[in-house]
């Protein structure tokens, strides 16, 4: 029922990715202590994030090698979680600009007695 | 094509696919403990993804501008406030626990005992440290800076109750994954896995490891640094 032999790769294969690791957080790290702002600071955010969950699920966690059946069960539903985040992430904004025309001093009311 | 260790080898990706999901007796060729501690990840990733989604509505949503955490987590050694100094070393501390703990599985499955325990309680302790800190952290925010569930001098009222869930539940996860470790290197330790040679239990230890470490690449660009 187990596969016939345990999961062995080189150690050189997690030394290096090791290393990859603590160089993308180092440049995480940089984005903020450079003070980036705006479209460049999230994009290198979300690049730089993913290429680490990347190589921790690839290579520590081993996915890499896995079948086919066990890299869609694990990763679809998450990447299906997108879809939610896109939603919240437009529906936050929605709440935003209505809180900020409802609750802001700028009278809307036509025709107001003062 | 009835014998359980067969496993049919279909010429493309999808065809593999299709073979293990039509199997006669098992769709994943894997050892049931690695295959049920994924679905397992899998809930868990559910749960912090609820986590980080609300506190990104919260955030986004938020007429009141949200405290910056390059300032609210700066540290200052004398001079001048570095940012987000001591995140940055809780970073490094898990990543370097990461690796002992793939090293630890290699060298589980080439049988080694002594080394395989000495690095699981190399990543146990390593994990021991981030929680410290981020113990102290709280610290610091709860009594230095007047951070509450329901408001801070800071900002958005609801940045406490995000941090405090968020790091919560993780340095929850890291805490249970110390005590599971420092379990599993004691079984090995006691030889409990020369009998079978088998160190499967090790990996999928690690696999918990990992997923704790991966949540904190999440937290640490969504909360920290965005």
């Amino acid at each position: 029922m187990s596969e016939a032999v345990g999961q062995q790769h080189p150690i050189s294969v997690y030394l290096w990715i090791w290393g990859l690791l603590f160089v993308l957080s180092g440049l995480s790290y940089m984005v903020d202590y450079m003070q980036l702002q705006g479209y460049l600071r999230w994009t290198l955010i979300l690049i730089f994030m993913f290429l680490k969950a990347g190589f921790i699920i690839a290579i520590f966690m081993h996915m890499a090698w896995e079948r086919m059946a066990l890299i869609t069960a694990i990763i679809l539903p998450p990447a299906l979680l997108l879809f939610l985040i896109g939603m919240m992430a437009i529906e936050g904004d929605y709440i935003y600009y209505i809180r900020e025309i409802i609750f802001s001093v700028i009278d809307f009311t036509p025709a107001s007695p003062h | 094509m009835g014998s359980d260790a067969a496993v049919t080898a279909a010429e493309t990706r999808l065809g593999s696919v299709i073979d293990d999901w039509s199997d006669d007796k098992q769709t994943f060729h894997v050892p049931w403990g690695k295959a049920m501690m994924w679905i397992f990840l899998l809930s868990d990733t559910f749960i912090f993804s609820t986590f980080l989604v609300g506190y990104m509505h919260v955030r986004i949503s938020s007429t009141i501008p949200w405290p910056n955490p390059s300032e609210v987590f700066a540290l200052s050694f004398g001079g001048e406030p570095i940012p987000l100094i001591l995140i940055a070393i809780m970073t490094f501390v898990l990543i370097t626990s990461s690796g002992t703990m793939a090293m630890a599985v290699n060298f589980g499955y080439r049988k080694n005992k002594r080394v395989t325990v000495l690095l699981m309680l190399a990543t146990a302790l390593l994990g021991a440290m981030f929680v410290g800190m981020q113990a102290f952290e709280w610290t610091k925010l709860i009594v230095d800076e007047g951070v509450r569930p329901w408001g801070n001098p800071m900002g958005a009222p609801q940045f406490g109750a995000s941090f405090f869930m968020i790091t919560g539940f993780h340095g929850m996860h890291v805490s249970a994954g110390v005590i599971y470790l420092l379990v599993i290197a004691n079984r090995v330790r006691r030889g409990d896995y020369d009998k079978t040679g088998n160190y499967e239990t090790v990996e999928i230890a690690g696999l918990y490891w990992h997923f704790v470490d991966l949540v904190w690449v999440f937290i640490f660009a969504f909360f920290y640094l965005w």
